[in-house]
């Protein structure tokens, strides 16, 4: 029995077809997901859903009734809750106060805090999460909890269709278990829940039914039992993709220890951070990838923004290239050294600016007595964007504009169009598409077989099985040791994530 | 050569509109070369200042204290050139006070990391007080010299110059800096700055650095903006210009500058700044009382930010 129906939903954005002909069904007490490639149209369904944009052809139901909301507030009211990929919670509120923000209890005019404090608290009970103090502001809250509470904001009232949009892509593997534990209890009561995701296994493990998106077409659809994550793959970018394997190094697992030592491009010795990393130790040669792997907030950012010169080092020494000494970014980019942020939407890109201007911003190309190379910086654009197949109008759109993933090859872009030694990539692949994935991997082992060094962190550890050559785990400001990817599994990365390294010390 | 770009499109079409308007209605004074010449002059010390103030919006900043600054660098001008300095040197010790000035601000808001609006704030406030220090509260008198030809009427021997050498320097400055703006890497750097501090950091750009230089260009500018107030007074004045920031900034900002940062040009600038200036000339040529022009100036003010917005949707 459906819930809520999208009946032949056709929209466009000037010429551009954000989806054409789309048709789905949710059903009360089932989790559904919507999958498909950044661009796809997800993003635009949410939309359509929630009200905030009303499309061009097709209808849409809710009990059986049609559904036609002009506007946020309306489709909530109609019991259609939303919570967006950017979480939408004013950071200095308190967490009572975001969950009643707009619709506030009020007593002769007065809020009501009694009513405040106790349907609070059965809002956050019916998740089951109790433990998230009410009087805490947003800013001190995790990234996980905020979610939760965004989550309550969204299912107070009657909400009987909760669409989730993206939810796990900064959430690391135990928060995500958390959050799914969460969804199947919502499910169990009859919630319809429209979940999407980039995670192909997570889909398979929490869903009941899934439908796939391409090109703003719906490209397959039916009940995620009956499908693989291979499968679904395919269907979303209409390929079979590439098994990936792990890579054939060109290193030695374990390096020699008579090897020159002008091979070792980074060499960081028993770094300490303010208030992680706490000891950390890496070498770094050329040709070789490493990856560190670890919960979100374990200090993985931390230890690449300390070698970067961004975040504050307590003690311990970090060589670049045969300098050692404090770092600056500035510094380090002349040396041959650059970072890319793992938050590429304030840090990593100016979103206002340019394709083109983004891509140069470290280097800009100029002529003689220092004035600009306005053709120079196009020609490198162009390169670039042709070399990674960045999808852009032209190099002068504004990076705001483009998806994730191309937005993610922009700023990988810059790196490379910079011609740095060494790379560290910090969370290069978080919330992008898997074609964008695929060309990010592919430039990363490009790179190292041209001899330079990459320094690669992320919470998605068969990334890092398949990428890299060595694979340390951060716990709790902890650097574990180094080890060949080859005599490494999840099973046994997970479990030094979230309990620390082990192992009888070599 | 590149068109201007749309966000500086918008204000030269309401420059025209606004100029055509009373060319319409006003008397035939107005549209005479004698008028184009006063507007010019007048609007010479808003605009020099707000030639620095446009490097610190579109760097993300604020600066407060223009006003006093300009009132600090008249009163230089005149103290240096009573002690016997050349009218040059004293014009340089009005820019150089400025810039100490647009330091001190530069270095409290980068090293102390204050934001800029408090902190010029209180220079605001301590600049004027400084301003009226060296005068002793009263006004300077000074010997006459060339530097209150800067900005004077043109007199039939000069009539060859079009406008006076103040307006000259005007255009002089406005073309060098909107070239550092838009074809030299620092002024790149500055628009990344403003557009995104992090980004900006992330790619090496010295961000304290830069913006303690942008600071002092803005305290530079209005120091030479202070000798152009001197010209046109012939004396110092502590309590000259006192709001005076707010012209200047309210110019940025018509021309198509963001308070956020990132957007901002030299000729939207200097096309925001004559806006106002037609404004009060065609109204005052047209009898209107002073209440009258400084209503429709506040109204073309929020017309023009909320137009923009408007467009950016």
């Amino acid at each position: 029995m459906s819930l809520l129906r999208v009946n032949g939903v056709g929209h466009h954005f000037g010429a551009t077809r954000a989806l054409h002909d789309v048709s789905l069904q949710l059903a009360a007490g089932s989790i559904h997901a919507l999958i498909g490639e950044n661009g796809a149209g997800k993003s635009t369904l949410v939309k359509t859903l929630s009200g905030a944009l009303r499309p061009d052809t097709g209808t849409l139901t809710l009990h059986d009734e049609p559904f036609a909301p002009a506007e946020p507030s309306q489709a909530r009211d109609a019991g259609v809750a939303t919570v967006y990929q950017e979480l939408s919670l004013a950071p200095h509120l308190t967490v009572a106060q975001s969950l009643f923000l707009g619709h506030e209890p009020t007593r002769f005019g007065w809020l009501d805090t009694t009513t405040i404090l106790t349907e609070a608290t059965t809002a956050l009970s019916r998740l089951q999460r109790t433990d998230i103090p009410l009087d805490a502001r947003i800013l001190d809250l995790s990234i996980a909890d905020r979610q939760i509470v965004e989550i309550a904001r969204a299912l107070h009232g009657q909400a009987s269709v909760l669409v989730l949009d993206e939810p796990t892509s900064s959430l690391t593997g135990e928060d995500a278990s958390r959050l799914f534990d969460v969804l199947r209890r919502l499910r169990d009561e009859g919630l319809a829940i429209l979940y999407i995701s980039h995670f192909l296994e997570e889909i398979v493990d929490l869903t009941d039914q899934y439908t796939v998106l391409r090109d703003g077409e719906v490209t397959g659809g039916g009940a995620t039992a009956e499908t693989n994550a291979t499968e679904l793959a395919t269907m979303m970018v209409g390929r079979p993709l590439l098994q990936r394997t792990k890579r054939t190094s060109t290193v030695r697992d374990t390096p020699d220890p008579a090897a020159p030592q002008d091979d070792i491009l980074v060499h960081v010795d028993h770094l300490h951070g303010s208030p992680l990393p706490i000891d950390a130790t890496i070498e770094l040669h050329r040709g070789e990838i490493l990856g560190i792997g670890g919960l979100v907030g374990s200090g993985r950012s931390e230890l690449v923004r300390a070698i970067f010169g961004l975040d504050p080092v307590t003690s311990g020494t970090i060589r670049i290239l045969g300098v050692s000494g404090p770092t600056t970014p500035t510094a380090c980019l002349d040396a041959g050294l650059g970072l890319l942020s793992e938050d590429r939407a304030t840090e990593g890109l100016a979103l206002n600016l340019s394709v083109a201007d983004n891509t140069v911003m470290s280097r800009w190309p100029t002529r003689r007595r220092g004035w600009l190379d306005l053709l120079g910086r196009d020609r490198a654009a162009e390169r670039w964007i042709d070399e990674l197949g960045i999808r852009t109008p032209s190099p002068e759109s504004t990076v705001g504009s483009l998806s994730g993933g191309n937005q993610q090859k922009v700023a990988l872009a810059r790196l490379l169009h910079h011609n740095v030694d060494v790379l560290l990539l910090d969370e290069p692949t978080r919330g992008i598409d898997i074609a964008s994935k695929e060309t990010i991997y592919a430039c990363i082992e490009g790179l190292a077989d041209q001899g330079k060094a990459i320094l690669v962190t992320s919470s998605h550890l068969p990334e890092l099985l398949s990428l890299c050559d060595r694979i340390a785990i951060m716990h709790r400001g902890q650097l574990g040791p180094f080890r060949p990817a080859a005599d490494r599994d999840e099973h046994e990365m997970i479990l030094e994530a979230t309990l620390g390294d082990r192992s009888p010390a070599p | 050569m590149k068109l201007p770009s749309r966000n500086v499109l918008a204000p030269l079409l309401g420059l025209l509109g606004v100029y055509a308007l009373f060319a319409l209605l006003g008397p035939d004074s107005f549209s005479s070369a004698r008028n184009l010449e006063t507007m010019a002059r007048q609007t010479t010390i808003v605009g020099v200042a707000a030639i620095g103030m446009t490097l610190v919006i579109i760097s993300g900043g604020i600066d407060l204290s223009a006003g006093s600054i300009i009132a600090l660098s008249t009163v230089v001008v005149a103290a240096t050139m009573n002690a016997g300095a050349s009218p040059l040197v004293s014009a340089i010790a009005g820019m150089g006070a400025g810039a100490a000035a647009g330091l001190v601000n530069g270095l409290i808001i980068t090293r102390l990391r204050v934001v800029p609006f408090i902190v010029t704030l209180g220079t605001l406030l301590i600049v004027r007080g400084l301003a009226k220090g060296i005068a002793d509260e009263q006004k300077i008198d000074a010997p006459l010299s060339w530097l209150i030809d800067l900005l004077a009427a043109l007199s039939p021997s000069t009539r060859w110059m079009i406008v006076p050498p103040g307006v000259w320097l005007l255009l002089l400055l406005a073309v060098g800096v909107a070239a550092m703006l838009r074809s030299t890497p620092v002024g790149r750097h500055i628009v990344a700055t403003g557009s995104s501090e992090a980004t900006a950091r992330l790619c090496g750009i010295r961000v304290e650095r830069l913006k303690t230089g942008v600071y002092v260009a803005s305290g530079a500018a209005a120091g030479v903006a202070g000798v152009m107030q001197f010209s046109r007074l012939t004396v110092g004045d502590p309590t000259v210009a006192v709001g005076l920031e707010l012209d200047v900034i309210a110019a940025v900002v018509i021309g198509g500058g963001s308070l956020s940062g990132g957007e901002g040009s030299i000729l939207g600038t200097l096309v925001g700044a004559l806006i106002m200036t037609v404004i009060r000339s065609g109204c005052s040529q047209m009898g209107l009382p002073n209440w009258v022009q400084e209503i429709v100036t506040g109204g073309i003010i929020v017309a023009a930010v909320a137009l923009d917005r408007w467009r950016h949707r």
